[in-house]
């Protein structure tokens, strides 16, 4: 016995994974958790089917490593107590409510700023922020190192272990993560770090 | 034993402990029945809907406990629609009607309104003492009518409800005169409370023994407290965050070492590695420690803690205590009864923090360890065997693989050997919770072995009617059996209907059940309600004829001398 098509249900796995913020069981009617038993011959499908029998159609066999953002839309699963789950969410969301604030300093500024690194996306649209914020200062584009025509200036960051690197080098993740604060450098210092090779 | 005079047999029935042995008693002659049920102090309702109020307090006038269950387990997991029932008014209104003596309730998963507390606490002179727990549809209003009312009250006890929070004057409204007070619980409120009001109160009442704060409690509130109230047994802490090298952190110590009489700890809310040194000076003496609401407290931290606490008999934790942490416990905790691992992580994948070599850990180094609440993202069949070589003597057994329908990483094999091996090992199993890809043969083991299993949660497990027909042919002391996404129907459902009168209530979902088996159980079990609750609001077939063949997403079935209950709404039919 088939249940909905299956280039249909191709399209429902991946809907499946799409993150949602609410919790489960809030929100739209259409649930299918991606997650289903091995060998179950059923079909969890929430309640829009329509007053026919139910279908009891073939499952497919589920990727073990699926996206584990899909473990959200099982209604009730895992069980644990709604009262527990919301002291979870509260405290998740309490842990993290501002995101990820460095200090940034640029140097001949008096005074710092603060950025929220979780609200860019890459070093592009970081680097346009930072020109950005410190507009009135900077005597010229704060660019790449890597640009062979002149610069005034470098970004660079303090890792967790306390070293001052270039940013640009790393992943984009992996920056976020081990940024503590910035540093935009000027002139001669800036110049140093660019010649070596 | 009927030429004896019934004060006589009264004394007698006084030795009888348990709920079951005085039910027995009181069908043996009609003299037995009357002796029993004029000398009954406390009855336990299980389901709210299997008999009337009236009734119980009509045949127990001299009841000074009563003790009622309202909805379903599975509406601790969002299961159960809120306005499905429960309420606790019809038997607050008897009892104040019926038996002015009562002095003590117990309410779970049930709804209660302020109004009910407040004809509570005007009802009964004598009432000592109120445990709500998984409850709501109540406020602090509805607390401050207890504490201005109940003048001899013993026990306030508020377990994971949810309340609304309408200021904290409800604890001002304790009177000077109270001083009795045994037992505060209010870990569930959400809102402030008066600190100094709360301090008061606290010196007042010598006999205070447990005393569980709630996260808007400061440090320095906790520390007063502490000072006044040196004989605390059972403390659930408020916010536990200080700056370890402030006064105040100092303040805390002294005041913890003090406590010579504390065995229980809960709360930790916030808590950060700092500031647990606090409580090195009592560990020692702990019996019970519940650090299941701090998250932040891990690996190195929570494991140097741990170490410390040799004679914990119950331990709550989040899985971030590793297969490392929970080998320190085997090595640590000899003492160790009941073991409680939740998932920090809960939707995303995260580290897995444990699995079932944390578990094969606790129970060879546990040999007291009878009851499990167990989270994980893994489990074998050879860990489970291992377990139930090493602990047979477990009575509660609950095991959560967090990925629904997973089998055996090493051997891709379903779990029905390692679940069986637990259930002919473990002779005593009393409550049980099964995960993972299991197929009908768990259930066989099941049925034939379990025959003290009095509850049953099932998920996602079997592959057909013979699963569940296995379980109700084998399951002796049955009571409680909750299914949900498993491939059972009609056919296993109306297997046995004689079966459900000896059960207190089955509830299926997501299974595989239809309308028409639903009718043709209820047509055939008068004495059963069998619930069918609908909440397809979209769907305008099922309001008007539905087909009998329709799947019924969600059905509750109890056994009950009350008949269909009169307050379901709309949305719950009972066939």
């Amino acid at each position: 016995m088939e249940g909905g098509g299956s280039d249909g249900s191709d399209l429902d796995n991946l809907k499946a994974t799409e993150l949602k913020l609410g919790l489960p069981g809030t929100g739209e009617q259409e649930k299918l958790p991606s997650i289903l038993p091995r060998s179950s011959k059923r079909a969890i499908l929430e309640a829009n089917e329509g007053p026919s029998k139910r279908n009891s159609s073939e499952i497919k066999s589920v990727e073990r490593d699926q996206k584990p953002a899909a473990k959200a839309q099982i209604v009730g699963w895992p069980p644990i107590q709604s009262y527990r789950k919301n002291s979870y969410q509260a405290m998740k969301m309490e842990a993290e409510p501002t995101g990820m604030y460095v200090k940034v300093s640029m140097d001949g500024v008096p005074y710092l700023r603060k950025i929220d690194l979780k609200v860019y996306k890459g070093y592009e649209e970081l680097r346009e922020a930072l020109e950005d914020m410190f507009k009135c200062f900077s005597l010229g584009e704060i660019s790449r190192m890597n640009e062979s025509n002149g610069y005034e200036y470098a970004i660079t960051y303090e890792d967790k272990d306390g070293d001052w690197m270039l940013v640009g080098d790393v992943p984009w993740e992996m920056f976020i993560s081990s940024c503590k604060r910035m540093r935009i450098m000027k002139g001669d210092e800036a110049r140093g770090l660019g010649s070596t090779p | 034993m009927t030429y004896f005079p019934e004060e006589v047999v009264e004394r007698i029935f006084d030795f009888l402990a348990t709920h079951r042995d005085r039910n027995a008693v009181s069908t043996v002659c009609k003299t037995w029945y009357r002796v029993e049920r004029l000398s009954r102090r406390s009855v336990f309702v299980g389901n709210c809907y299997a008999v009337r109020p009236e009734r119980v307090v009509a045949r127990y006038p001299r009841l000074r406990s009563l003790t009622v269950k309202g909805k379903p387990h599975f509406a601790d997991f969002n299961l159960v629609p809120h306005d499905w029932g429960g309420f606790a008014l019809p038997w607050i209104e008897a009892a104040a009607r019926g038996c002015p003596g009562l002095e003590e309730l117990r309410l779970k998963r049930m709804i209660v309104f302020d109004e009910s507390l407040e004809l509570l606490a005007r009802s009964f002179p004598n009432f000592k003492v109120l445990v709500l727990i998984s409850c709501e549809g109540f406020s602090t209003d509805g607390l401050a009518a207890i504490a201005t009312y109940c003048r001899v009250l013993r026990e306030l006890d508020l377990q994971e409800n949810e309340m609304e929070d309408r200021g904290p004057q409800w604890l001002s409204c304790f009177p000077d005169s109270c001083t009795s007070l045994v037992s505060l619980n209010f870990a569930c409120l959400k809102g402030e409370v008066n600190a100094v009001s709360l301090e008061r109160l606290v010196a007042r009442c010598p006999n205070l023994r447990t005393l569980r704060l709630n996260r808007a409690v400061s440090v320095d509130t906790l520390s007063k407290i502490l000072a006044r109230a040196p004989h605390l047994v059972d403390l659930g802490t408020g916010s536990f965050t200080i700056d370890h090298r402030a006064e105040a952190y100092h303040k805390l110590i002294n005041n913890f070492i003090k406590c010579k009489s504390l065995r229980s700890l809960s709360g930790f809310w916030d808590a950060t590695p700092r500031c647990l040194p606090a409580v090195y000076p009592i560990c020692g003496n702990l019996t019970g420690l519940n650090l299941s609401y701090a998250p932040a407290i891990q690996g190195a931290d929570l494991i140097k803690l741990i170490r410390q606490c040799s004679k914990l008999q119950r331990l709550w934790v989040l899985d971030c205590i590793g297969d490392k942490g929970l080998a320190v416990v085997a090595n640590t905790c000899k003492e160790l009864q009941e073991l409680r691992v939740f998932p920090s992580d809960v939707y995303g994948e995260g580290i897995a923090a444990v699995t079932e070599e944390g578990l094969v850990a606790v129970s060879s180094g546990c040999p007291k360890l009878i009851s499990l609440l167990y989270f994980c993202h893994q489990m074998t069949n050879a860990a489970l065997i291992t377990v139930a070589k090493n602990c047979p003597q477990f009575t509660r057994f609950r095991l959560c693989i967090l990925d629904p329908g997973k089998p055996d990483p090493v051997t891709n094999q379903p779990l029905d050997e390692g679940f069986g091996a637990i259930v002919q090992s473990c002779k005593d199993l009393r409550r049980l919770s099964l995960s993972g890809h299991l197929t009908d043969q768990v259930f066989l083991y099941i049925g034939m072995y379990a025959e003290r299993l009095e509850m049953l949660s099932i998920a996602f497990a079997g592959d057909s009617d013979k699963g569940m027909v296995y379980v109700l042919n084998g399951c002796k002391n049955l009571r409680k059996l909750e299914i949900r996404d498993s491939p059972f129907g009609d056919a296993a459902l109306l297997e046995d209907v004689g079966k459900y009168e000896t059960m207190r209530s089955l509830w299926m979902s997501s299974c595989d059940v239809t309308l028409g088996g639903c009718k043709t159980l209820a047509a055939k079990m008068p004495r059963l309600n069998v619930e069918v609750i609908n909440e397809m609001d979209e769907s305008d077939e099922l309001e008007e004829n539905p087909s009998d063949l329709h799947r019924v997403e969600k059905m509750y079935v109890y056994r009950t001398v009350a008949g269909p209950r009169n307050d379901a709404p709309d949305f719950v039919w009972t066939l």
